[in-house]
């Protein structure tokens, strides 16, 4: 075997220091004393995991609990989910009612500002800004929970199948996210949206997962590729293990937590790309609807002059929201990362 | 390394083929027809006959499919709904200016960013560190098309540093010879325009450039402390090596590699955050070329041109970025 690297004079690993160099290949891991102890104890652990995964989440989850960020990330993801959960007893008012005291002070150059009743003033169509603010958690929410969900479908589904059987199936399903991959996020997203005649909740919502398709594809495809030959999969196979249980229940599982946390991070991004959507005009359609990305991107915009806040409030909430899942996403990442094990 | 290179390219023209059938496929499907989608709803049978027939839309699905790829391989798309100019004209028009827009915010992402990675692994866990990696979250966090309007409405408004939207300040003519303005004005030593062109394009470069940015930053600061660990560079150190050689020739060196790569992937974050950029800007280019084309009633010729477009200059940079990778280390290409 050819390891350029090791070849190249990579001074061998002082005792006690375990940190695995790039480059370096499985078996010069596996020659160290040391070493051999560690992959046995991942070994139990795998086999642990086969049982329902409680030893590699609980291991993960006691060093979450240790992270500054990862509390601060999961204090606004679980502030965000309370709020769309009881939106509607937060909120003041009815989010789709128009008063009549805010639409009588309703002109082109003037939209009410606050006051004791409603808090955060008018909205463009005379409803109350709060309340459709607050019940934005709720259609924010959906839509990113949604998008994320059915990406996570459909580039798991991708990638297991391209894992576990390699072959063609596997070249023709990687050509397949090739093309996906082909055009840049947005403008794949636009593409699919103007692909359909009308814009939707639905055209939104599927254009925004489908550009997360072939990250989850490839990501769960390397994991099953990575597994393979793996100890834990090979000493399945030798113990008679079907293959079909092999990857149900062996490699899936397996790969499932890196897939969450490339959940968590991509519903950051899938709530942005909505928004960017609704900013050129191929959004939701329907006025009704309280998303905070709709209510920056389109009235957010074309009152900026008007009143800024309409811009503001959403965007902030956007923002927040937004870091809340990039900084679990990113403390999970850390906590899974073998490399930080103990 | 020929090897790679032949199976990437291969790779490469069949995700294309894939991509144009799938545009093919997308166009027969309109609602209405093709034709329907080229001539609008009232047009005479007559006429929807005559372009039915010169387009060959009468003809058996593969024929049609062959012809869609001989057009689309000479580069004739047809001509544009909404002016009636050949789409090439008009996307040719636009495409030096989202070209101009792209380059001056990658040079501000990259001489800013790698900067930036660097100290911040340098002085990792200190006032300087915590706050570049805030602010590139925030970066990625934050929807450009606001952070645009905010910039606007801070730079144009409050305070006159910069014009608000467009190239160039209407009245002021410049001879145009490549399409890029900055570099026009001095090609012609017209060098009002080029100053005028270089002041309307800082405001859409920083927007265009945050994400790219934060991005940059992050992963040069992960390079490079990876390389601090790295034992060659406790060696150098032992050696008694003058700090600034083990810097340039040991760790910025070693630490770039990942980042040219990012560099490279970022053209897609470049091609997307464009279209929102140009919108808020009104800058006239690709991405206000997409806009147009999509809200005034779809222009199926426009954008399909586009969507091509897009993804072969993906593609192609990707794949350059992947072999200038092999060039650049050594390692890559042995194997």
């Amino acid at each position: 075997m050819s390891d350029p690297i090791t070849q190249a004079g990579t001074p061998a690993p002082r005792p006690g220091d375990d940190k695995p160099r790039p480059g370096m290949s499985e078996r010069s891991i596996g020659l160290l004393g040391d070493r051999k102890k560690a992959r046995l104890d991942e070994l139990a652990r795998a086999s642990a995991a086969d049982r329902g995964g409680i030893s590699l989440f609980r291991d993960a989850v006691r060093r979450l609990r240790r992270n500054p960020v990862a509390i601060v990330g999961a204090t606004i993801v679980g502030l965000f989910v309370l709020m769309a959960i009881f939106a509607p007893l937060i909120a003041p008012h009815d989010p789709v009612q128009r008063f009549d005291e805010l639409t009588k002070n309703l002109t082109v150059d003037t939209i009410p500002g606050a006051s004791g009743e409603f808090p955060l003033g008018s909205d463009p169509l005379g409803r109350d800004f709060l309340s459709r603010m607050i019940y934005g958690a709720r259609q924010t929410l959906f839509v990113g929970v949604l998008a994320t969900l059915i990406g996570l479908a459909l580039g798991v589904l991708i990638g297991a199948i391209a894992g576990a059987f390699g072959g063609w199936i596997d070249v023709v399903l990687m050509r397949l996210t090739d093309v996906m991959l082909a055009l840049p996020s947005l403008l794949l997203a636009i593409t699919l949206v103007a692909m359909a005649s009308r814009s939707s909740q639905w055209t939104v919502i599927f254009a925004v997962a489908i550009v997360s398709v072939p990250i989850f594809a490839r990501l769960l495809r390397g994991s099953m590729l990575a597994q393979r030959e793996s100890d834990h999969v090979l000493a399945a196979r030798a113990l008679g293990v079907k293959e079909r249980n092999i990857v149900l229940r062996h490699m899936l599982p397996n790969s499932l937590t890196a897939v969450i946390v490339q959940a968590t991070l991509t519903f950051a991004v899938a709530i942005l790309d909505a928004a960017a959507l609704s900013f050129l005009g191929l959004g939701d359609p329907d006025i009704n609807r309280a998303e905070w990305g709709l209510m920056l991107g389109v009235d957010g915009q074309r009152y900026f002059e008007v009143r800024p806040e309409l811009a503001y409030y959403p965007a902030l909430a956007i923002i927040v929201v937004a870091l809340g899942f990039t900084l679990l996403g990113e403390a999970m990442r850390e906590a899974i990362d073998p490399k930080n094990r103990r | 390394m020929l090897r790679v290179i032949v199976r990437r390219l291969l790779q490469l023209v069949v995700t294309l083929i894939a991509l144009s059938a799938l545009i093919f496929i997308w166009l027969r499907n309109l609602p209405g027809g093709p034709v329907e989608a080229l001539l609008g709803e009232r047009a005479t049978p007559e006429r929807r006959a005559l372009l039915t027939k010169a387009l060959g839309y009468d003809q058996p699905i593969l024929v049609q499919y062959g012809k869609f790829m001989q057009r689309v391989v000479t580069g004739d798309f047809g001509n544009s709904i909404r002016s009636g100019d050949p789409v090439t004209d008009v996307i040719s028009r636009a495409f030096p200016a989202t070209i101009e827009l792209a380059l001056a915010a990658m040079i501000i992402a990259v001489g800013l960013g790698v900067p930036l990675g660097y100290l911040a692994a340098r002085w990792r866990g200190r006032s300087l560190d915590n706050l570049t990696i805030a602010g590139t979250l925030l970066g990625i966090s934050i929807p450009i098309f606001f952070l645009g309007y905010l910039l606007k409405d801070v730079f144009t408004q409050n305070i006159h540093w910069f014009p608000p939207s467009g190239r160039l300040t209407t009245g002021l003519d410049n001879t145009n010879v490549t399409g890029f303005f900055v570099l026009d004005g001095l090609l012609t030593r017209e060098f009002d325009a080029s100053a005028d062109a270089l002041w309307h394009l800082i405001l859409p470069a920083i927007t265009l450039a945050t994400i790219p940015l934060a991005v940059i930053v992050r992963i040069t600061r992960a390079s490079v402390l990876d390389v601090l660990n790295e034992d060659y560079v406790r060696t150098a150190e032992a050696k008694g090596l003058r700090h600034r050689t083990i810097r340039g020739r040991h760790i910025l060196r070693n630490a770039l590699l990942p980042v040219v790569t990012t560099i490279g992937l970022q053209t897609g974050a470049l091609l997307s955050g464009a279209v929102l950029t140009e919108k808020v800007y009104n800058w006239g280019g690709i991405g206000t070329l997409i806009t147009d084309s999509i809200s005034g009633g779809r222009d199926y010729p426009v954008l399909q041109a586009i969507i091509l477009l897009a993804a072969l200059v993906f593609v192609v940079v990707n794949l350059l970025v992947d072999l200038s990778y092999a060039f650049i280390d050594p390692r890559v290409r042995v194997r």
